[in-house]
């Protein structure tokens, strides 16, 4: 089947069976590996996408549901260049390690942010349950997250 | 392959009447991790995902499309409960008790309240209409229902008696994105104590003997209380298996009951 997705702010069209979840057609279909397969089960979030304004694993979605929806994936978040507030905010606490899980904790600290731009430390740690970081660098990322909403309060 | 997309309970009964065997897809958190892992390749799916009348909820029934991340802010303790345990954020927000439901796991977070309140389950087909089927004569064993070939789940049927007080407890390796080991739900209505446990046996189960054990003191004593959490260990039929042991899930049943008598006590 023909699934017209908004990937990114643009429309592009992919043939798939309609069974494929969007995270392989992201990958093997749209040239956007940045969502990463690693448990394919819901599990570990490193295949996290807004779908509409929904974060979900991308493993999950049969793209076959997938018509006219609006997705943004990791590729989608920094501008141009200029990394989003929430990649900088890691990138400067150094909340990176192997980098493997890192394009779904990203793409879920910018729903958070989307939607409370001033979360506490617990609002970000149940934000972020469903991203596993095996290299455990959770409190690299953790420090980050909370020095970008302290920045949030202030102004 | 053949992708149907419903925007109506009819038109989704219509395709499950044409293909029986067509699959339905609300969060896909269920059916994807077969596509996923056991390279599962579905003929025919139809997807209910967009069908808002799956989504409505009344004080006598729950959609079966409605998310858990909806179910957190429930007016029923125990099920805003249960719901803020189930997966991650993720999950949550596109996983449904409708698909619990029909999956028909063990280990179902929901499962356990469905049972201590007495609900029951909507289901309908495009040729035989609505009926209701009572919890118990629904799950028939491990990830099996008495759901007809044509038919769909659409809601959850609730009591008119709903129990005002009810607790949940869970326990898991570790607290998020977790399937639980035992999962329990205790409600305290006006005919009495009510316990249900998940994990512990091929379907979610109710203990009846340990529930009579309780109902029959005004204020259960202590040793009453040891009575009963030793009579729900030796009533549930658990396994060993990758998550745990039969012998851990039998005492923990146990404990797990035993405290959440106490709570609705307290």
């Amino acid at each position: 089947m023909i699934v017209t997705l908004k990937i990114n702010g643009e429309e592009r069209s992919v043939s798939a069976a309609g069974w494929e979840s969007l995270l392989n057609v992201l990958h093997d279909d749209l040239g956007l590996p940045g969502s990463k397969a690693a448990c394919e089960q819901g599990e570990c979030g490193s295949c996290s996408v807004i779908l509409g304004d929904t974060l979900v694993c991308s493993c999950l979605v049969m793209v076959g549901s997938c018509e006219g929806a609006d997705v943004t994936t990791v590729e989608g978040i920094a501008d141009g260049d200029d990394l989003h507030p929430v990649q900088q905010a890691m990138y400067e606490s150094a909340g990176v390690q192997c980098g493997f899980c890192t394009p779904g904790f990203v793409v879920a600290a910018k729903h958070l942010f989307d939607h409370n731009p001033t979360p506490s430390a617990i609002d970000i740690t149940e934000a972020l349950s469903g991203n596993i970081c095996r290299c455990t660098g959770y409190g690299a990322i953790l420090r980050g997250l909370v020095s970008l909403a302290d920045d949030g309060e202030r102004e | 392959m053949n992708f149907t997309r419903a925007t109506n309970i009819d038109e989704a009964l219509a395709a499950k009447n044409a293909d029986t065997d067509a699959e339905f897809l609300a969060g896909g958190t269920d059916l994807m991790v077969e596509v996923n892992l056991a390279h599962h390749r579905p003929k025919s799916v139809i997807g209910i995902e967009n069908v808002a009348e799956l989504k409505e909820t009344s004080t006598s029934r729950i959609g079966a499309g409605v998310t858990w991340d909806h179910l957190e802010s429930s007016s029923h303790q125990a099920l805003a409960h249960l719901a803020r345990t189930v997966g991650s954020p993720q999950i949550r927000a596109a996983g449904t008790i409708g698909g619990n439901i029909g999956t028909a796991s063990p280990a179902g977070d929901g499962l356990p309240w469905i049972a201590a309140i007495d609900a029951k389950i909507e289901v309908v087909s495009q040729s035989r209409g609505k009926r209701l089927v009572p919890w118990a004569q629904f799950f028939t064993g491990v990830k099996r229902t008495s759901l007809g070939a044509d038919e769909m789940v659409t809601a959850l049927v609730l009591p008119a008696d709903m129990p005002q007080i009810q607790h949940f407890a869970k326990i898991g390796v570790r607290s998020a994105m977790v399937i639980s080991t035992v999962s329990c739900v205790v409600a305290r209505g006006t005919d009495g104590f009510r316990v249900a446990l998940g994990s512990v046996a091929p379907t979610v189960i109710r203990v009846p003997r340990a529930e009579q054990l309780l109902n029959s003191e005004t204020r259960p004593s202590e040793a009453a209380l040891d009575e009963f959490a030793a009579t729900v260990a030796k009533e549930v039929q658990p396994i060993t298996d990758h998550r745990s042991t039969e012998a851990y899930r039998r005492h923990a049943a146990g404990v797990l009951a035993r405290r959440l008598v106490v709570r609705c006590l307290n």
